[in-house]
């Protein structure tokens, strides 16, 4: 308990990084799941931008990344991440791998999604004149808000969790937090602090998360 | 020059897996819609009504004919020429297709920000729109808390919101129970005669055709088998297809298995006569066999009216000594047709 109370600064830290690399990796990941996942929906066969090839090759790659457990995709993507950030290891390039894990992860969420607005409402758009574009913004996305927010909600939770993995290749954070000074140290009750806090912060964004979703699906 | 023409067009769809047959929804249609035309098209599922609607606004495109839509051919237009054309021609659905995240105003209101309609012009069109279909006091309300009935009636508003000169019903009331039904095709009606919008209705249910129609078209496998007024093609089907149709609403001559029956109870003759239009004078033909002092039952059939003109089968046991009966038949022959049925 001593030992807890010596590192509360550090655990303070720590949460902060947590806070910070999930954040970043929820707006990168994000925007890249949201890009990919419309591709995937928009390209598919009957949709409104049907695109066989270009299907083909983006279903391919979301199912060729997404089985990868993270931890091993850590280690493949770390050339990669070094070439776009400039280091192979530390919060950039945690942040590069963890986004680009989850923009595939997330672009299977929000296919799903899209696929569940009715095909009878873009119909309806298109025959007022609605091209593509705006049938994303104005049919597509509002139609599916509820499911996309809670889809998020989602993937937040699982951010948590690779973010706490890459504490292994030098990211810092709740999990690296828990590895240093708990479970090297054989000090159980600073590993459940991490845990403990980990469980609050995906609690509160889970219940805001339901919170929004509701107000979006208004029931 | 039709409102709406297609000439010889089709739609065949590749097939669905290697080596299976490619499918034919549309199999060289031509078919002519004029201004002002309440047109029904009316089959079975699977007869290709549907895909021949959306190839009017091209949410569908042809494989071949031509498509002239207000003097322009739309089959060869490209897809940002045919969101111009869209604008002209509304269109509802089956499953009324609102857009479930905004209020019944803001539905009415997107056709209108699609055409780039400026805001203050939008909502005193979305008033007018909602105040003729009867929803002036849901404009806030969302889709999801309303009825059917007033889920289509908002599908009019937003379908009319642009002005266009043609209305596309695709199976419009076939989620509707029967009231609602009549609600929501008298709105259709008003629509066509306050409006003069030319509506092309698609229905499997010939109360539909015999409610608004003034024409109509019978599609069977791709094909349009019979066309004309809806008073012909009911009073006089030629098409079996056509037939069984028009049998859905209007009962006429009896079927051997309801033959079998009328046997049962009737052990005379039994014949068939022909009403149609003013053409036959029912009072005249009853006077015939009042005068010959045949006794007569009517045990099958009914009048119609289709657009303030009656039509009707009805069939008659009659009683009385063979020769009087073929005497007075011999003279009922000179009015109206007479089928005796054995």
């Amino acid at each position: 308990m001593d030992a807890l109370i010596d590192l509360l600064p550090e655990l303070w830290t720590a949460t902060y990084e947590t806070l910070y690399i999930v954040a970043l990796t929820l707006f990168f990941g994000g925007l890249g799941g949201l890009l990919v996942g419309l591709g995937l929906y928009l390209t598919r066969a009957g949709s409104i931008l049907e695109n066989k090839p270009l299907f083909f090759v983006l279903n391919l790659l979301v199912n060729f990344i997404r089985p990868i457990p993270f931890i091993i995709f850590l280690a493949a993507a770390q050339p990669l991440a070094r070439a776009v950030t400039g280091s192979g290891i530390g919060n950039n390039a945690i942040i590069f791998t963890i986004a680009l894990a989850a923009s595939f992860a997330m672009a299977r969420i929000v296919e799903q999604n899209l696929l569940t607005v009715t095909p009878g409402v873009i119909d309806a758009a298109r025959s007022v004149g609605a091209g593509p574009i705006r049938i994303i913004f104005t049919v597509l996305l509002p139609e599916a808000l509820g499911p996309l927010i809670l889809g998020y909600t989602f993937i937040f939770v699982a951010l948590v969790d690779m973010s706490a993995v890459a504490g292994y290749v030098g990211g810092g954070g709740l999990g690296n937090f828990a590895l240093l000074y708990g479970y090297r140290q054989f000090n159980p009750i600073v590993t459940w602090a991490a845990v403990l806090l980990i469980i609050v912060l995906v609690q509160f964004v889970q219940f805001f998360g339901n919170y929004l979703a509701r107000k979006a699906l208004r029931r | 020059m039709a409102l709406v023409s297609l000439r010889n067009v089709s739609k065949v769809y590749p097939p669905a897996s290697k080596g299976a047959p490619s499918v034919t929804a549309i199999d060289s249609v031509s078919l002519d819609v004029e201004a002002g035309d309440i047109y029904g098209i009316i089959g079975y599922s699977g007869a290709g009504k549907s895909t021949l609607v959306r190839l009017v606004n091209a949410l569908e495109h042809s494989t071949s004919g031509e498509i002239i839509v207000d003097g322009q051919d739309i089959a060869v237009l490209s897809e940002r020429e045919l969101r111009k054309v869209r604008l002209g021609i509304g269109m509802i659905f089956q499953q009324f297709n609102l857009l479930g995240s905004r209020t019944v105003a803001r539905n009415v209101a997107y056709p209108l920000e699609v055409a780039g309609h400026p805001k203050e012009q939008r909502a005193a069109r979305v008033a007018e729109l909602l105040d003729f279909v009867g929803l002036a006091d849901k404009a806030g309300s969302f889709p999801d808390q309303l009825s059917g009935g007033q889920k289509q009636r908002v599908g009019i508003a937003r379908a009319l919101a642009t002005q266009p000169s043609i209305l596309l019903a695709d199976e419009a009331t076939s989620a509707l129970d029967p009231e609602t039904t009549h609600e929501v095709l008298a709105l259709l009606k008003r629509v066509n005669a306050e409006f003069g919008v030319t509506i092309i209705v698609i229905t499997h249910e010939m109360d539909v055709i015999q409610t608004i129609a003034t024409k109509v078209a019978v599609m069977d496998q791709g094909r349009v088998i019979e066309r004309g007024p809806v008073f012909d093609v009911f009073s006089n089907p030629q098409a079996a297809a056509s037939a069984r149709f028009v049998s859905t609403v209007v009962k006429g001559v009896p079927s051997a298995a309801e033959l079998a029956v009328l046997r049962e109870r009737h052990t005379g003759r039994i014949v068939t006569l022909a009403f149609r239009d003013s053409a036959v004078d029912q009072t005249a033909v009853f006077g015939e066999l009042a005068r010959a002092g045949v006794a007569f039952e009517v045990v099958y059939g009914g009048i119609n009216e289709i657009q303030g003109r009656p039509f009707g089968h009805l069939t008659l046991a009659l009683s009385g000594a063979d020769p009087v009966i073929d005497q007075v038949l011999a003279h009922i022959r000179t009015l109206t047709t007479v089928t005796e049925v054995r």
